[in-house]
């Protein structure tokens, strides 16, 4: 699976959970303002991710591809923060190089799935009867496909590369943010202001540009927001079984898929590599998840 | 009309939408693989590359019927499907039944052994957590997002690394017997836990504080027996209503552990599969896959409806 289970659990649990939100909003250890210890470290860690794929210079000046033979495999120390690989690349360098590839990736990804998810959500969720039972069909199908299932069967038929493993990890969330999508759509046509703005004399056009795509597009931006880290974590997946990104590029599964023939002497080319797919997945999840409680608060 | 009638038409609804999307999978699959660039007679042969003469490559085509109209080897494609009959591997050159038997049992073991672990890892931090005061419920939140973020191929390596080279207690390969399958297992297993521990705690902190809890705690009950006899069941809806979810993950897992711990089983061929591009073993997997999960959320949509006759009510309307 791909996409995190908050978003796929069954209306039940989600109803539970929206009655407990105001008490459980009150648990947890939280500074001024309502943020938690935990928010702080991961917007510090996304704010880390930001700057180091933006401008990775910043951080880390040296070059990610510069070898020397010389300073092969060296542990971790003053002068190579995480260590250096089989050619003496700086893994510190490589690994903040590497930023902006797997979030580019993992963006790239979840916004492909949530496009396709927006299309037929959309058309299912809106159009008459029969256009939901259809696209409610395929979709039924397209869960039968499950987790990295379809973007493998996509694999095989495009190649690996590192534009095919994105598309592929988007495809194949694409059929849980149309669920969720179309299930958001219905919620939020039969409100109140919905049947106001008809009544009033607005197009379905109007209706749907200025009243249910504001009001969908909260709870968009939070299931997106949860999408990342998990689109990350199975591009790098794919990329560290081969058939994504390929070393010698600094992305953080290819390094670690070159990393894997040195498992058992050299820990640090596999270690850092995966710390960060595993910093940048928890931080979205726990941003995902701080939104979302702000947004059932308000 | 018997209690039992509405039950039996929604199974046997239910059964025709199992059959429905077989059909469709193996439809889109077959399709979606004649997308494929290239000659499947040579990936037959010896893979692209091989040279293989024009004789060898006709008879490959004919033996596998590839000569054949486009819509007579669907129809047969179908037909054979009917009897089970999925073909034969291009690579392993042996029927695709076959070495899905061969390798269906131990993932499907391994499965169950991580499933089982996840569940009881999920439970012991959510039962702590629950009685732990804000602290406990803050960390425990903390870790369950850590474990879910945390792939699972890196969790393999740190289990290699610290187990077997540093502490030699493990084998770093999938050896037959218990010691091989438990660095497998765990790794499949954290991951999952960290899901179903965020659904369950939810339902338990709901369950813990709810009017039915306050009577059995004014009926004398001690909060053990509140979290075990009353609590606990309620969180299991949420936990089933995500086993169709948890079916993909631990076939995605189990991709990527079998590879690392090169460890047989179905995840692995696949992943061969794709490599080599062995279409029949492809198709194959993907359809036993399919029906695993329409069977799985097919007995999880019915015991949810026997733990929870709500559920039955709202179905209707859904």
């Amino acid at each position: 699976m791909i996409i995190s289970p908050s978003l796929t659990e069954p209306p039940a649990a989600q109803r539970g959970r929206q009655r407990s939100s105001q008490r459980r909003h009150r648990r947890g250890h939280r500074l001024a303002r309502g943020v938690s210890v935990a928010e702080v470290l991961a917007g510090a860690v996304i704010l880390l991710l930001v700057v180091a794929a933006v401008a990775p210079g910043l951080i880390a000046p040296g070059d990610p591809l510069g070898i020397n033979p010389l300073q092969s495999f060296q542990p971790p120390s003053a002068n190579h923060l995480f260590g250096t690989d089989e050619s003496g690349r700086d893994i510190f360098t490589r690994v903040i190089h590497g930023a902006r590839a797997s979030v580019t990736i993992g963006l790239t990804a979840t916004a492909i799935g949530i496009g396709l998810g927006l299309v037929f959500g959309l058309l299912a969720g809106l159009g008459p009867r029969w256009l939901d039972f259809s696209t409610t069909r395929l979709l039924e199908v397209l869960f039968a496909f499950p987790g990295l299932l379809l973007a493998l069967l996509f694999i095989v038929i495009y190649g690996p590369g590192v534009v095919t493993s994105t598309i592929a990890v988007g495809l194949s969330t694409a059929p849980g943010y149309a669920r969720l999508i179309r299930s958001q759509v219905r919620q939020v046509r039969a409100a109140p202001y919905i049947e106001a703005a008809t009544v009033l004399g607005h197009g379905p056009a109007s209706r749907l540009v200025r009243h249910l795509l504001p009001n969908v597009a909260g709870a968009l931006f939070v299931i997106a927001t949860l999408g990342i880290g998990q689109s990350i974590v199975w591009a790098a997946s794919l990329s560290y079984l081969g058939l994504g990104a390929v070393p010698p590029a600094p992305e953080w599964g290819a390094m670690l898929s070159a990393g894997r023939t040195y498992i058992s002497s050299f820990w640090w080319m596999t270690f850092f590599p995966g710390l960060f797919i595993v910093l940048s997945a928890a931080a979205t999840t726990l941003l995902g998840r701080a939104l979302q409680q702000r947004k059932r608060s308000s | 009309m018997t209690p039992a009638a509405p039950l039996l038409r929604w199974l046997l609804l239910r059964l025709g939408g199992v059959v429905f999307v077989l059909w469709a999978v193996s439809t889109v699959t077959f399709f979606a693989i004649r997308l494929i660039p290239g000659d499947p007679a040579e990936a037959i042969v010896g893979g692209p590359g091989s040279e293989a003469s024009a004789d060898a490559l006709a008879d490959a085509r004919a033996e596998y019927g590839l000569d054949q109209p486009l819509l007579l080897q669907y129809l047969r494609f179908l037909g054979r499907l009917a009897s089970l009959d999925l073909g034969r591997s291009y690579a392993l050159h042996q029927s695709v039944a076959s070495v899905i038997a061969d390798t269906l049992p131990p993932t499907l073991g391994l499965a169950v052994v991580a499933l089982s672990v996840a569940v009881v890892i999920a439970l012991a931090v959510a039962a702590w957590s629950v009685r732990g005061g804000r602290a406990a419920s803050a960390v425990a939140s903390f870790l369950e997002v850590v474990a879910a973020a945390v792939p699972h191929f890196w969790l393999a390596i740190l289990g290699i690394v610290l187990f077997s080279t540093a502490l030699g207690w493990l084998p770093p390969v999938s050896v037959p017997g218990p010691s091989g399958l438990i660095l497998p297992a765990l790794t499949l297993a954290v991951p999952l836990a960290g899901f179903l521990g965020q659904v369950m705690r939810e339902a338990l902190l709901d369950a813990m504080s709810s009017p039915f809890a306050l009577s059995a705690r004014a009926r004398g009950e001690n909060e053990n027996g509140v979290f075990w006899r009353h609590a606990l069941r309620h969180s299991a809806i949420p936990a089933i209503g995500l086993a169709g979810w948890a079916f993909g993950s631990l076939l995605s897992g189990a991709v990527v552990v079998e590879t690392i711990f090169a460890r047989p089983g179905l995840g692995r061929s696949l992943l061969q599969a794709v490599q080599g591009r062995d279409v029949p073993l492809v198709v194959g997997v993907v359809i036993v896959v399919a029906l695993g999960y329409m069977l799985v959320t097919t007995a999880t949509d019915l015991a949810e409806r026997l733990i929870d006759p709500r559920l039955a009510a709202r179905a209707v309307s859904r």
